[in-house]
């Protein structure tokens, strides 16, 4: 049952890096065609774009949701890759503790650098 | 009258034998070939009439049985449904299944297999023990239902998509497609009640979500089942479960007697079978 919660995040995560992926995307990369989120004319990647997309809370949030779905399914589909090497039951719960670990600690890092990102925004 | 045509062809046998070798060895020989010879054909002429040593496989001869599953040209299938000359006109390579240990030559181990299909019951498990025991009559069943996993019953335990599957390659404990979609067909029969039995044994590390969908199982398969297919299917009846989307299915009743029929006496098993 836990294999198969598991997989159903992996599942979740995947949709989540589709759709909040692809809005990025969209706004960095088909600038030229939409012009969504730049409110500044010009590139999507000038200063006045980032930092009004940085001070914004709804990017604050999806950047955050991004980063959690993207850490996620890449540890869960790294641990996939390294059950399938056949480590032993101890090295298989090694590895899980210390993929979660791992990931909690750089979404901590992530988070906090969203966040940060936010007040900088605010302040320049 | 027409000479009948024939074609040199050079086989390259991959050999093995435990007791002599530590690696397997190529070996090389040549054969004319004709038309409508399969793989089997050929390899049984080799062993008459060039090396009697050479150990395969084989019992119907027709696509039934499933022995002479062999990797052919490196795509694995069944040595009896290869047409020789469908394949090439000048080499061909013939070698064991991968993915199962080499007893000998092109005779892969087959028994861990088996041993992985008796794990995952395939077999219709019902919860009133006394019908499944001594079964009085017939349970019902649609067509619908029937249809739901036909395709599934005409796998022949051959092996082709257990050595066409890349898990199968670099995870030994996985079930491989071959069991997995036995689970899927007997947890989709309607007869059946055993379905939270078998998923117990798929639904967990090294289990049914080792699939990475690669579809090898389903192109090698020589009965056209699809292996992918269950497999996929069977991921969703997980996710159903866990998330309590499925609706359990009522397990099929027994079907009734029709007015003023009688039903024919129970063949009694032989008494040294009881109780095996």
């Amino acid at each position: 049952m836990r294999e198969t919660s598991g997989w159903i995040w992996f599942i979740i995560a995947g949709i989540v890096i589709f759709i909040l992926g692809g809005l990025h995307m969209m706004t960095v990369h088909m600038n030229a065609i939409l012009g969504i989120f730049n409110p500044a004319a010009g590139d999507a990647v000038d200063w006045e774009n980032v930092s009004w997309r940085s001070r914004n809370l709804f990017f604050t949030v999806t950047y955050i949701f991004l980063l959690a779905a993207v850490l996620y399914h890449g540890f869960f589909g790294l641990r996939t890759i390294l059950f399938e090497l056949g480590p032993s039951r101890g090295a298989q719960r090694f590895i899980t503790k210390f993929l979660w670990c791992a990931g909690i600690v750089l979404f901590v890092i992530g988070t906090y650098a969203a966040i940060a990102a936010r007040s900088i925004g605010k302040v320049l | 009258m027409e000479q009948i045509k024939k074609v040199p062809i050079t086989f390259y046998i991959r050999r093995f034998d435990p007791a002599a070798d530590e690696e397997p060895r190529i070996q090389q020989y040549v054969l004319q070939v004709e038309k409508g010879m399969t793989v089997l054909d050929c390899i049984h002429m080799i062993k008459e009439e060039q090396d009697p040593s050479l150990a395969f496989r084989f019992s119907c001869r027709m696509g039934v049985c499933g022995s002479c599953a062999m990797l052919i040209n490196g795509r694995p299938t069944l040595a009896c449904n290869t047409q020789t000359l469908d394949l090439t006109d000048s080499v061909l390579t013939v070698a064991a299944l991968p993915n199962f240990n080499i007893i000998r030559d092109l005779v892969p181990d087959l028994v861990p297999m088996f041993g992985v299909h008796q794990r995952v019951k395939p077999y219709i498990i019902r919860k009133d023990a006394r019908e499944m025991e001594k079964p009085s009559a017939e349970y019902f069943q649609s067509p619908h239902q029937l249809e739901e996993f036909l395709q599934f019953t005409y796998c022949i335990k051959c092996g082709v998509c257990m050595a066409a599957c890349p898990t199968m390659a670099t995870d030994r404990q996985y079930p491989g497609p071959m069991a997995l979609t036995q689970v899927y067909r007997y947890n989709t029969d309607s007869r059946d009640d055993g379905g939270g039995e078998r998923k117990d044994l798929v639904a967990k590390s090294h289990g049914v979500f080792g699939c990475h969908y690669a579809g090898e199982c389903s192109n090698a398969c020589p009965k056209g089942v699809d292996p992918a297919r269950a497999i996929q299917l069977l991921k969703r009846d997980l996710v159903r479960d866990y998330l309590h989307l499925g609706k359990d299915h009522a397990c099929a009743r027994i079907h009734p007697l029709p007015p003023n029929a009688e039903r024919k006496p129970k063949i009694e098993a032989p008494p040294f079978t009881a109780g095996a």
